[in-house]
């Protein structure tokens, strides 16, 4: 059994093999847990990830299956190949599906004008011209080029930035990348709070 | 984290501080547990709660928030006092033996170079004896050596004294400094975990630093099963401090430039460290400007010039500190116009959420991307919010979530983990990069279509991706990495990185992580194969993803082994010298890999100037060595310095603003509060997930049963919780978790509060916001807010 992996496990338990998992009733239901996971996950795609919540790092193992055009996320375990998790999970990475999978997800842009006591549903056009516009009227406003001691200093002191925790690094990358691009000096994320 | 999760497991004694892995990182405490039950190691659990840490560990002392300078300090007293430090370890790799300019005064709780004026210190003026060529003096035996300085400034860290600040009662605080001692033995080795509860107080630099100097006297730096090592609390923290969204650094550390550099000569000259020693290798430092103009090649490509400084200029440079509270005193000041808010929400964040909300309402507009509604998005309807008066322009877009795009993620121990694209964003949703890259693009075409000014950063900064509307994480991957422009290869190392414009790099500290071999991140040689993926059986698994610098697992491991290169403890070594190969191996090593050992040999710290580690430092705002000042909001006076109470270098932003003061007093509110955070909880996001909300669905505050009996408070009773800025009126639990402390002749309770409720949420009846009774301040260095120390009242409902 040593080069059995857990999936080869489970697809052996499920044959009859039965090695481990007498349970304290006298009978064995390794078999019956393995029969059911196999067929929700059999002949699914196996991705990997990483548990988008605190920074152990736990490496997840993500099932889907495509079904009329679509994606559709069966399962999330721990993998059990981490030399950080070794497939165990906490109940935030256990349930990370239903964070990946929530009705409770803002549908379309939203926009709510000055004053305005409800949201409007909008277009990603609609937002990207006009926050387009407002970046540009802010730096113009609020960009120093030299202070008062004369120094070039090329700085835009009316726009912040914070964010990023559950970007990508090269998400985060980028966005400094392009703030500092702006001028931005006010730039911030999870680290301090 | 210096160290990595998994090895853990090597250490003898865990001391944890301003932590609660038990319920905050519950895997990787295992690797605390693997220490215990494999080893027999110690946990020591010091923390204002009794928690499932505490219910495993060996030792829990009950230590009252924010005095963790005076335990460690106290420590490092009983250190010196008995001799037990590690004498040659000390000696080969700290700065001990330097010694320090006669301007160095420490009196009545201010250190030399005060300002009154601006309130803050200059840290120049703490500094060593050099010579004519500006090496540092060294002799350990003289009267100001750093090792008798410290000796003189932590003799007042007494028994007596700890348990004065802390409440931690005399004997036990001996029983645990001896165990504590026992590790500066080299057969011996001890760690310290840290998480948030040492970083969130105005004195948070210096209570880590205080570890990490008890750590550098013991001989634990650099160790396998040392070090000091901060459990980070976001999947990507890490990662996204490393590639600098933050104000004070740009990718890789370097720092951003100030105002007055005027090229590239200044901004290394007052940026990089200086060579301090003959022998100090003093790596980042030397290699300062090369990896600075590396990463203005990759920015600005063609457009960074040798006769334009690279684009130097193109860099703003900050006139103040810009960091998360800055933000919204600006606002508050009516000089901040515009905020994107990308997986924040400040309004629950805080600190002083009713101060936050009105610094939102004096916006004239505000962007959130999020996948769900944040209490930052609806903050204009939040309750006793009038929508009708706030004139901010509130922009809601939807984007994906971390299973909806590839990328990596960095963990605590710098492990730079792949992960794939698993679904297709979920309907209209964006990925965050790809909104900020077409933002940036439709803001460039503006620039070009009507002027503006000084557009020629937006209209030069590179964009070099295949659809730059849509930029791929591995083109950016391989841009962090960077390459040679001469051959277009990417680069296997930092260390051909050049000064001369020949190379780009966006991230000189992810170089090497993606070489033309491919994308090392991805790798996934880990438990599987334990013989075959772990050679030296220490748990490096060098071939599991990629961990940065150059696949290092333990940071500054040249201090595992003697001057002669031969490991502390054989049986957990982190490198050797091979003298028969002449070459270092084990992990890959914090060290010139073929430097042998001897009297000439580059000294063990090679990022720092002095080429060791640095028990004095004046890398920080508030003093050279680590000491104990009280929280802003504090029930007593310091015992130590009555008159200089808090620390005197902790910026008061109110005060500075001419606004009115929101700090209370101990008359007013006499207990001291502490925020957390619960296993089933991640900061807001987790509101949205059912199975947790069902978990853990209502907020409450934790009351100790003493003081719940004198206010005749029951579990399940409503409570309000009040400070000088806000209020709570939710459920109390009663509990044993919190006793009352005898904090210098007073008795002193504690309230604890969970951080995680709002007024956005599956349960929307929660709608109060933890952060409304935290101190709108910040460390005197880091501006991290105090959320883990202010005062308030409690009162039956």
């Amino acid at each position: 059994m040593e080069d059995t992996t857990r999936r080869d496990f489970l697809g052996l338990s499920a044959a009859g093999t039965g090695a481990l998992g007498v349970s304290a009733l006298g009978f064995d239901v390794a078999p019956a847990k393995a029969v059911k996971q196999d067929l929700r996950i059999e002949g699914a795609t196996v991705s990997h990830s990483v548990c988008p919540y605190c920074a152990v790092g736990c490496s997840l193992l993500a099932y889907t299956k495509k079904k009329h055009g679509r994606t559709e996320l069966l399962q999330i375990e721990g993998d059990p190949d981490s030399p950080v998790n070794e497939g165990t999970l906490c109940p935030k990475g256990a349930t990370s599906l239903q964070l990946a999978i929530s009705r409770r997800r803002v549908p379309s842009p939203l926009y709510r004008a000055p004053g305005a006591t409800d949201w409007k549903r909008v277009s990603w056009e609609f937002t990207l011209t006009k926050l387009a516009r407002n970046i540009k009227a802010s730096r113009d406003r609020t960009l120093v080029t030299k202070d008062a001691d004369g120094n070039t200093v090329n700085r835009c002191e009316g726009i912040a930035f914070a964010g990023g925790a559950a970007f990508s690094s090269e998400e985060g990358y980028l966005a400094t990348k392009l703030m500092r691009g702006l001028g931005l000096v006010h730039l911030e994320q999870q680290a301090r709070v | 984290m210096t160290n990595h999760w998994r090895d853990i497991r090597h250490a003898d004694l865990i001391l944890v501080n301003g932590a609660n892995p038990a319920e905050a990182h519950p895997v990787g405490f295992r690797w605390l547990m693997r220490a215990k039950l494999d080893r027999g190691a110690k946990i020591i659990h010091a923390d204002p709660r009794f928690t499932r840490t505490s219910a495993v560990a060996d030792t829990h002392l009950r230590i009252r928030t924010g005095t963790d300078v005076a335990y460690f300090g106290g420590l490092i007293n009983y250190v010196l006092e008995n001799d037990l430090y590690h004498k040659e370890y000390v000696e080969f790799a700290t700065n001990a033996g330097l010694v320090i300019k006669d301007n160095y005064q420490f009196q009545d709780g201010m250190f030399n170079g005060f300002d009154e004026a601006t309130g803050a210190y200059d840290p120049t003026a703490w500094t060593y004896e050099t010579d004519d060529e500006g090496n540092a003096e060294v002799d350990i035996d003289h009267p100001r050596s750093v090792l008798n300085l410290m000796r003189e400034h932590y003799s007042r860290y007494t028994p007596e004294m700890v348990e004065r600040i802390t409440g931690i009662p005399q004997g036990q605080f001996l029983e645990v400094a001896k165990l504590v001692g026992e590790t500066g033995r080299p057969e011996k080795v001890m760690t310290i975990v840290y998480a948030v509860g040492l970083t969130h107080h105005t004195t948070g630099v210096q209570l880590i630093r205080s570890g990490a100097v008890l750590q550098l006297l013991l001989g634990n730096m650099g160790r396998p099963g040392g070090g000091m090592n901060a459990e980070r609390g976001h999947a990507n923290i890490q990662g996204n401090t490393d590639h600098a969204i933050s104000w004070d650094i740009l990718p890789g550390y370097l720092r951003i430039p100030a105002p007055g550099q005027r090229n590239l000569d200044d901004y290394v000259k007052q940026s990089a460290s200086k060579k301090l020693r003959p022998n100090a290798v003093n790596f980042f430092g030397e290699n300062y400007r090369k990896f600075m103009v590396s990463l203005l090649k990759s920015w600005y490509g063609d457009a960074a010039t040798k006769d334009n400084e690279f684009a130097f200029d193109r860099l703003p440079k900050p006139a103040a500190n810009a960091s998360w509270i800055s933000i919204f005193d600006q606002a508050l000041q009516g000089r901040m116009e515009g905020l994107i808010l990308s997986g924040m929400t400040a309004t629950s964040i805080g600190p002083d959420s009713n101060q936050v909300l009105e610094a939102l309402s004096r916006l004239k507009w505000l962007c959130v991307m999020d996948p769900f509604r944040t209490t930052s998005s609806e903050f204009w309807n939040a309750p006793g919010m009038n929508p009708a008066k706030v004139q901010t322009e509130v922009f809601m877009l939807p984007a994906t979530h971390w299973i909806e795009k590839d990328g990596s993620f960095t963990n605590s121990g710098r492990w730079v983990q792949w992960k794939d694209q698993v679904l297709p964003p979920e309907g209209e949703a964006r990925h965050d990069h790809w909104i900020l890259a077409e933002l940036f693009l439709r803001v460039r075409e503006l620039y070009e279509a009507q002027g503006g000014r000084y557009p020629d950063p937006v209209r030069e900064l590179t964009m070099p991706y295949k659809d730059p509307r849509k930029p791929q994480l591995d083109e950016i991957a391989r841009e962090i990495n960077g390459s040679s422009l001469r051959t277009g290869k990417r680069l296997e190392t930092f260390a051909a990185l050049a000064d001369d414009g020949t190379t780009a790099a966006g991230d000189w500290i992810y170089t090497g992580h993606y070489p033309e071999s491919g994308n090392l991140a991805k790798r996934r040689e880990g438990v599987q194969d334990p013989e075959k993926n772990d050679p030296t059986g220490m748990g490096f698994y060098p071939n599991w993803a990629w961990s940065w610098p150059a696949n290092r697992r333990v940071l500054y491991n040249r201090a595992s082994a003697d001057p002669q290169g031969r490991p502390w403890d054989p049986k957990r070594p982190g490198i050797s010298w091979d003298a028969a190969a002449r070459a270092w191996v084990g992990d890959v090593p914090d060290y010139p890999p073929d430097a042998a050992p001897g009297a000439d040999a580059p000294l063990p710290f090679i990022m720092t100037g002095e080429g060791l580690g640095r028990l004095f430092s004046n890398g920080v705002a508030d003093g050279p060595f680590p000491e104990h000042y009280e929280p802003i909001e504090s029930p007593v006076r310091n015992p130590l310095h009555p008159e200089v109470s808090a620390t005197p270098a902790a910026f008061l932003y109110d005060k500075k603003a001419g606004r009115p003061n929101r700090f209370g007093t101990s008359a007013d509110y006499p207990y001291v509060a502490t925020s957390y955070r619960l296993t089933e909880h991640e900061h807001y996001v987790t509101q949205n997930v059912e199975h947790l909300v069902q978990l853990q669905p209502e907020a409450f505050v934790e009351v100790p049963t003493e003081l719940a009996r004198e206010k005749g408070i029951e579990t399940g009773d409503r409570v309000r919780v009040s400070s000088k800025r806000g209020k709570l009126e939710v459920r109390a639990v009663v509990t044993r978790r919190l006793g009352p402390l005898q904090v210098d002749g007073k008795k002193i309770y504690q309230i604890g509060i969970p951080i995680h409720w709002g007024f956005v949420g599956i349960n929307t009846g929660q709608h109060w916001l933890a952060n409304a009774l935290t101190p709108f301040v910040g460390d005197a260095s880091s501006r991290t807010p105090e959320f883990k120390a202010f005062l308030v009242d409690i009162e039956k409902m």
